[in-house]
């Protein structure tokens, strides 16, 4: 009996046998759970699978009762409404502009101040990383007024770069990647060292490609977080041609509102996130902690 | 000796600054953008809050904006709404979230996965989509999702946003439903770092499953619920997109929150002074958030 606990030890409760069922009918208590987690799975998926059927609907459809689960007749009418009527199509090519320009930058910045913080000593390290991780606490609303004041006397409302510019350094992508960099064994770059290797072939041969899942979630994350991102583009775009997807959006609305082509718009704006987070679920369910600032 | 004591480590210093010059040197740029982009503006922001600043004029006004801040009853409505929806967002949302952990945590691996992802999809969704999505659900004509159900039990149709008495409530419904699946995620990971033979010896003592939940579980979850709820205060804060989507502020202010005030007040109103002594005051609240999250995570309860 005791040794039972200590052969045990290391296992993880997730994989717990006791509670699959070995007899092939699940009892009462775990199907109240299922039915729980179930009913709110889709409470939480219901207003994206109101959106994909709404985009689906006529007019006509729309306002009849009771709601229809289904579009009954099935039109792309909204869609071929909004792609040939509105600006649609370049707020799009706008917010994918600028996501993949800030993913894209932010992966090589981030990866290489990461690894300068994890993998470097020198005198002021600390001091300098708290100032990092002091600048992630503050909230971007705090200081958007200055920010958009000196915008102003640059002439940079209604231009990429006023979107551009503040994401050039993510305090938060540099930090999470000195988590995952910190975990790569040191002595793979001492090994590139003795080898010759400069600092930038060191950063570039060795570090990159070791910390691809890292990349992968930053990139994500950055991506998604750039194309939905509201408070800032509303704030410094007034040009209808600047518009990002979520700025645009509420727009397509007239006097009175259409959900037909509004949710049309939504999903043509809600697409790629969730393609995205269909291919990399596995990337984003380890993400969201690997970020937390712990240690 | 004393002397070569004291000089032998600023010497080493010296030369380990020069060694790792270049490190310093490709600090400056994200060090300079930190500045530009954060530490300036924060002091620009006091500074603003002294000024009348429009777009035509600018000048200093002294406390003058303190004085009409203190007297403003929107900004404390603001503050009000924005206290109100934190309070019932980030304990209820916590507690949700504990819960489907809860129920998660014994299904197989595949399952957990199924869950967790469907918990986290709305998370990827913008939240301009989101809320879009609401405002058919909240219509106040009996086409509206909502009012169709109330339809069902021949209940008159409700005006969800356009009533002052129910519409932060329905706001922060929109907020609770669908936000739970990072919470969620975040729980199950600190549920796996449990050591399994806590609960095969308390099994061995004859306990029940839901003293396992409330003598195990839950006290070694703690350190992760603070953190949830420090970080969801800090974003609840915040809230801009549902109250400025859904409602605008109204009706009647009732869901005027404080980021809404500060956009209304600054780039509808281009008040910027006024705006700044309002971002400020936030500033100051979420500060404090992060003060208490710092002290919690450095006393660091492991187990």
């Amino acid at each position: 009996m005791t040794q039972i606990p200590t052969a045990i030890t290391n296992r993880k409760v997730t994989a717990e046998p006791s509670r699959k069922f070995p007899h092939g009918l699940p009892n009462a208590r775990t199907l109240i759970a299922y039915s729980i987690l179930i009913i709110w799975a889709l409470l939480s998926l219901m207003p994206m699978y109101w959106m994909i059927t709404i985009s689906f609907m006529n007019v006509v459809t729309l306002l009849r009762m009771p709601p229809k689960l289904f579009p009954d007749p099935f039109t792309p009418i909204n869609y071929i409404r909004l792609l040939t009527n509105s600006m649609l199509l370049r707020w799009e090519l706008n917010s994918a502009l600028i996501a993949v320009t800030n993913t894209t930058i932010s992966l090589f910045v981030s990866s290489f101040y990461g690894y300068i913080f994890a993998k470097k000593e020198f005198p002021g390290k600390k001091f300098l990383f708290w100032i990092l991780i002091c600048t992630l606490m503050v909230p971007f609303h705090v200081v958007a007024i200055p920010i958009f004041l000196m915008f102003r006397d640059f002439h940079m409302i209604n231009t990429y770069w006023g979107l551009i510019v503040p994401g050039l350094f993510s305090a938060y992508g540099v930090f999470l990647m000195r988590q995952v960099i910190k975990t790569l064994p040191s002595e793979l770059t001492d090994a590139a060292k003795i080898d010759g290797c400069n600092e930038f072939q060191i950063y570039s041969k060795v570090i990159l490609p070791l910390s691809k899942p890292g990349l992968a979630v930053l990139g994500i994350f950055t991506f998604v977080g750039n194309w939905n991102d509201f408070f800032w583009p509303l704030v410094l775009l007034n040009d209808s041609k600047m518009y990002t997807l979520p700025v645009g959006l509420p727009t397509l609305q007239g006097q009175w509102t259409d959900y037909g082509l509004l949710m049309a718009g939504a999903t043509l704006a809600a697409l790629p996130t969730i393609v995205i987070f269909l291919i990399f679920q596995r990337y984003f369910l380890q993400g969201i902690t690997v970020g937390a600032i712990k240690g | 000796m004393n002397s070569a004591k004291f000089h032998m480590p600023s010497h080493s210093l010296l030369r380990e600054i020069r060694k790792n010059l270049w490190i310093y040197l490709v600090l400056i740029p994200p060090f300079a953008l930190l500045l530009i982009f954060t530490l300036i503006p924060i002091v620009q922001s006091f500074l603003l809050s002294f000024k009348e600043w429009t777009l035509h004029s600018t000048r200093w006004i002294g406390l003058a904006n303190f004085t009409h801040l203190v007297a403003d009853p929107v900004f404390g409505k603001a503050l009000l709404n924005t206290a109100i929806y934190t309070a019932v967002v980030v304990p209820t949302g916590t507690a949700i979230a504990l819960f489907l952990a809860e129920l998660v945590r014994p299904q197989p691996a595949a399952v957990q996965t199924f869950f967790k992802s469907a918990f986290y999809l709305p998370a990827v969704v913008a939240a301009v989509v989101i809320v879009l999505v609401w405002r058919w659900i909240y219509n106040p004509a009996n086409y509206g999702l909502l009012n169709y159900l109330l339809s069902l039990f021949h209940k008159d149709p409700v005006l969800w946003l356009q009533d002052s008495r129910l519409a932060l409530a329905a706001l922060t419904a929109t907020s609770l439903v669908g936000g739970q699946g990072g919470a969620v995620v975040f729980i199950l990971a600190a549920m796996g770092g449990i050591p399994i033979h806590l609960y095969e010896s308390a099994r061995l003592d004859g306990s029940t499953r839901s003293k396992e939940f409330w003598y195990i579980t839950l006290p070694l979850i703690t350190p992760t619920l603070l953190y949830l709820a420090v970080m969801g205060t800090i974003g609840s804060f915040q809230v801009f997109t549902g109250t400025y989507l859904l409602t605008n502020g109204g009706p009647n202010y009732a869901t005027t929150t404080s980021v809404f005030y500060i956009y209304k007040t600054g780039f509808q109103h281009f008040e910027f002074g006024y705006a700044s002594v309002q971002a400020i005051v936030l500033f100051l609240i979420i500060m404090a958030c992060s003060a208490f999250l710092f002290k919690m995570l450095s006393e660091e309860f492991e187990y």
